[in-house]
């Protein structure tokens, strides 16, 4: 695209240098930890060594005694508020702390108040808690089992450990289509549980006004407004009602979806600060965040696809077992269950499909979240692109030619899908023809075949994903009810500038320079004169917050919106101070003109000026606009990645050799910003493909419960990412923008585990599981008979 | 719990405190000292949100304790700009959109700067190799390297 608006007022298109940076790189951010408020107080959990026991006995007398301890906060106490349990997002039910029994290891039993931190974690220590331990559910499929304890006791004729069962599509048209198939390829594919790990974790402080009665929370959160009316209605019966509820979110180390729950240890902290009178601070640690936090995944999939023998794809039906822990706290919109999973049958014109998930509970941390992704859509995404490598080996098709042959053809679109969803716009086939083409296909695909001949293994791995993104018009999108639209409010100072206020939260993704160039491109007032804020929920307006690469979809979209009328009115500014009639002028970026005399015109500073200066009569003066927009559809980001991989036959190891990845996320507001958002999620992408994964042994115990053994990509093992992209606008967002914070996360899993696959497919490897460890390949070479 | 009084000088200047003998070097540096830009990402020592200098050392200073920092010197994120200036790294890091949620930044910054005291002209994999002990989650590390090379390529 090419920029509409001058390098100075840097509108869309432009690459400007991000406005939060000076701040930033002066180390004068503020994220929670370095607030510090007058009296404040510490705050440490005291946390469940078992992963299922009945809690005999509490006792606080030691810890009271810690020189420093001020106060030990347990399930008793809560319960004398009725604050012990929560509802979850997905209204189910969560402890906030324990009354008879533990769910599982890490959990919160108590809480201990001190004067500093280090006698918290002194208080922490001294509590004496005595526990009876109760069998233990880890396996989901066991979890079904008619003999298997029954984990959620406190419900009331609760008889098994299901929670849900979702399905989408036709399962009868389904079930013929893979009875006639020509070929049917059927894998179990499992994505295990992994964590965000922002590098910043969370934590918040909550201080309680005693005089006036107010409550402000400074949170790590991705949705501050939907976290303040659910601390409204939990504790309204205790007296906290909305207007006394004020949620800041300030700067945010990244989230990419751990920061939408709200944890129990902010509503012990909360709680504390209302019985205490004093704010207390809350900051969890890595540990206490690997293993309590909501974590990511954790879905048990079988995959069936069927097609024809000319590999036209014909059915596909997947069966998921969804292990969400103890409690369904997933961040779904609430008549989801299963996000968007649904998006499963991807970039291919299915005529047949039918997908279906179940929920379980078992004796681990609850969660559901995201991942740096929109709702459940890279499990999906994963699924039906590894599928498809599985096709491709069994018809002995190339992986490229088989995906060119099934993609939803450009003209198709809009394209409604075999699973119910409406696909914006889409050009698969050009996508993956790029990437073809930048890594030279044809040509690796005879190194490949030279190096096997050679005894070498090298792997070349496709992923042709499509997102879903946006949540979404409301009809369909809800959190608890609250619908899912976004917001923005501009006020119009009265020299020209700007200050802008949205109901998103930034952790990251650079909203304050985004935002004011989508505001530029509308108004032509420079991006460098508009101040963005968020995270406030005294001032900012109502939206639901940024998770979902939903918030250039929605709160962008409401930005461009609110800019829009604000030129609505300008116009007729305009036309009264040039005495023209509205109709008679025209709008180029910054300035009204008279048609046909180009200098009779009126810059947007004039025109601001004006409207507090000398408004036309019966106009009410001064400039401001509110837009809550609600989209009329979601968008559908898509990409083809091509990852090359060489393994290393004496160690098993996998070095990414190149990797490129085209990306479509319609029109671009800022390209420098775009590139880095993929460059991330790429490498978050690339992080569970090799790396990452949170386990538990028979008893519930974590594996890989700190940066010990859970892995983060360092920038050794990340690779040199290429990146290009097609611009395909979506054709009902006010701008063509789609979003992109998440795309590459979802998309470079299967290109990583294709490629991988593809270096053992002569030696019959059709699968491996996420994460794709030395120790895995190594495994498999020694089997094979190729280790060295 | 023993007091120790000591002395560190931060980024210039001498300070003073009576600390627990148990006090990290991170909690003095922010919760003390109120040099908030050093960061705190986990608890064994793996994601260098903490980096700072001591004697010119790049040090995680969660895993060292506030007074074995008695009599030496420190520098701080806050000790890059100069006289208004800002440091090429900073600069590099602005330019090159090297920070997303910039909580790993000042860590990666310090890091940075002893490599380039070090080495004036880093290749891609030698940076690489020297910010392997610190941890960002955001950025995929690719516009961090080119960051870094911006400062080296205008230090003199
Ligand atoms: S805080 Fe992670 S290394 Fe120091
Ligand atoms: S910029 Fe967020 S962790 Fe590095």
């Amino acid at each position: 695209m090419v920029p509409q608006t001058i390098a100075e007022v840097g509108g869309m298109g432009h690459s400007i240098k991000r406005k939060e940076d000076p701040r930033l790189i002066r180390g004068k951010g503020t994220y929670v930890d370095d607030i510090q408020l007058p009296g404040m107080v510490y705050m440490d959990i005291v946390r469940s060594p078992f992963a299922h026991a009945k809690i005999k006995s509490i006792n606080s007398e030691n810890a009271l005694k810690v020189p420093g301890v001020l106060a030990v906060i347990t399930g008793e106490t809560l319960a004398q508020y009725n604050l012990h349990w929560m509802p979850t997002l997905m209204s189910d039910t969560q402890m906030v702390l324990p009354t008879e029994k533990v769910m599982y290891q890490a959990q919160e039993v108590a809480a201990v108040i001190a004067s500093d931190r280090y006698a918290a974690a002194d208080g922490v220590e001294a509590v004496e808690v005595e526990y009876d331990p109760l069998p233990v559910v880890v396996d989901p499929f066991k979890a079904l089992q008619p003999d298997a304890p029954v984990l959620r006791t406190d419900k009331e004729g609760k008889k098994d450990n299901h929670i849900f069962h979702w399905e989408a599509g036709d399962n009868e048209g389904t079930n013929r289509a893979i009875d006639e198939a020509d070929v049917v390829v059927k894998q179990d594919i499992y994505l295990p549980r992994i964590h965000v790990a922002s590098i910043e974790t969370c934590g918040c402080i909550a201080d309680f006004d005693r005089v006036m009665g107010k409550l402000t929370v400074y949170m790590t959160t991705q949705a501050p407004h939907a976290v303040r009316t659910v601390f409204a209605l939990v504790a309204g019966h205790v007296g906290l009602s909305e207007e006394k509820i004020r949620i800041i979110s300030p700067d945010i180390g990244g989230g990419f979806g751990g920061k939408v729950p709200v944890y129990p240890g902010y509503v012990i902290a909360v709680a504390a600060s209302v019985v205490l009178g004093k704010p207390i601070k809350w900051i969890e640690d890595r540990i206490e965040n690997l293993q309590a936090d909501s974590f990511a995944r954790d879905y048990h999939i079988t995959a069936e696809l069927a097609a024809k023998k000319d590999g036209t794809m014909t059915g596909l039906r997947i069966k998921t077992l969804a292990d969400h822990g103890y409690t369904d706290a997933a961040a779904n919109p609430s008549k989801f269950p299963a996000g968007m999973f649904s998006i499963c049958t991807g970039s291919y014109d299915f005529k047949h499909a039918f997908a279906e998930v179940d929920g379980v509970y078992t004796n681990k941390p609850p969660g559901g979240i995201a991942y740096r992704c929109s709702f459940r859509v890279t499990e999906a995404v994963h699924a039906i692109e590894r599928m498809t490598d599985v096709l491709a080996h069994e018809l002995k098709m190339d992986a490229a030619d088989l995906r060119l042959k099934n993609f939803i053809p450009a003209d198709k679109f809009p394209y409604k899908s075999a699973l119910g969803w409406e696909y914006d716009s889409g050009n698969y086939h050009g996508a993956l023809e790029k990437a073809m083409q930048k890594i030279g296909y044809a040509g690796l695909r005879k190194e490949q075949a030279e190096k096997r001949k050679a005894g070498e293994l090298m792997g070349i791995g496709i992923s042709s994903f499509t997102e879903i993104v946006g949540a979404g018009p409301s009809k369909h999108f809800d959190i608890l009810g609250l619908k899912m639209f976004d917001s923005c409010e501009i006020r119009i100072h009265p020299t020209g500038k700007a200050i802008a206020r949205f109901g998103t939260k930034s952790q990251g993704q650079g909203h304050e320079t985004t935002y004011a160039q989508i505001i530029a491109e509308e108004l032509g007032i420079p991006a460098a004169h508009i101040e963005i804020e968020e995270g406030d929920t005294d001032t900012a307006p109502y939206g639901l917050g940024t998770y979902a690469s939903r918030s250039t979809p929605t709160a962008g979209a409401a930005g461009a919106m609110a800019a829009r009328k604000i030129r609505e009115k300008a116009k007729k500014i305009a036309a009264h101070l040039l005495e023209v009639a509205e109709g008679d002028l025209e709008w180029e970026p910054g300035k009204f003109s008279v048609k046909g005399a180009p200098q009779k015109a009126k810059t947007i500073q004039e025109i601001v000026f004006a409207a507090y200066t000398n408004h036309p009569p019966g106009m009410e003066p001064g400039l401001e606009a509110v837009s809550y927009y609600d989209p009329p559809n979601l968008t559908f980001p898509f990409g083809s990645y091509i990852c090359v991989v060489d393994l290393d036959r004496g160690t098993g190891e996998v070095k990414i050799r190149r990797f490129v990845a085209v990306d479509d996320c319609g029109n671009i507001i800022n390209p420098m910003i775009v590139d880095g958002q993929i460059h991330g999620g790429l490498t978050m992408g690339m992080a569970p493909a090799l790396l990452e994964e949170i386990s538990y042994d028979e008893n519930g115990n974590v594996q890989g419960g700190s940066f010990m053994d859970y892995l983060l990509p360092t920038a050794v093992e990340t690779p040199q990412w290429e990146t290009d992209k097609t611009v395909t606008p979506s054709p009902h967002h006010p701008f063509g923008a789609k979003g992109v914070g998440e795309s590459a996360t979802v998309g470079a899993p299967p290109a990583i585990a294709n490629a991988i696959v593809d270096a053992l497919a002569h030696l019959e490897v059709r699968h491996i599981d996420i994460p794709i460890t030395p120790e895995k390949v190594w495994k498999i070479l020694k089997e094979k008979g190729v280790a060295l | 719990m023993a007091e120790h009084k000591i002395r560190v000088t931060v980024n210039g200047t001498a300070h003073e405190a009576e600390v627990e003998s148990r006090l990290l070097l991170v909690h003095l540096i922010r919760d003390v000292l109120r040099f908030t830009g050093t960061h705190i990402g986990c608890d064994t020592t793996h994601c260098g949100a903490c980096t700072v200098l001591l004697d010119g050392e790049p040090i995680k200073s969660c895993t060292v304790l506030a007074v074995q920092a008695d009599g030496r010197q420190l520098m701080t994120v806050e000790g890059l700009e100069k006289d208004g200036q800002l440091h090429p790294i900073q600069e590099g890091f602005w330019e090159k959109h090297g920070l997303q949620c910039g909580y790993c930044t000042p860590g990666m910054m310090m890091t940075a700067y002893a490599l380039l005291q070090q080495n004036g002209n880093p290749s891609e994999d030698e940076i690489r190799q020297a910010i392997s002990g610190n941890l960002c989650r955001c950025t995929g590390y690719m516009n961090i390297v080119k960051s870094i090379r911006y400062a080296a390529e205008k230090l003199p």
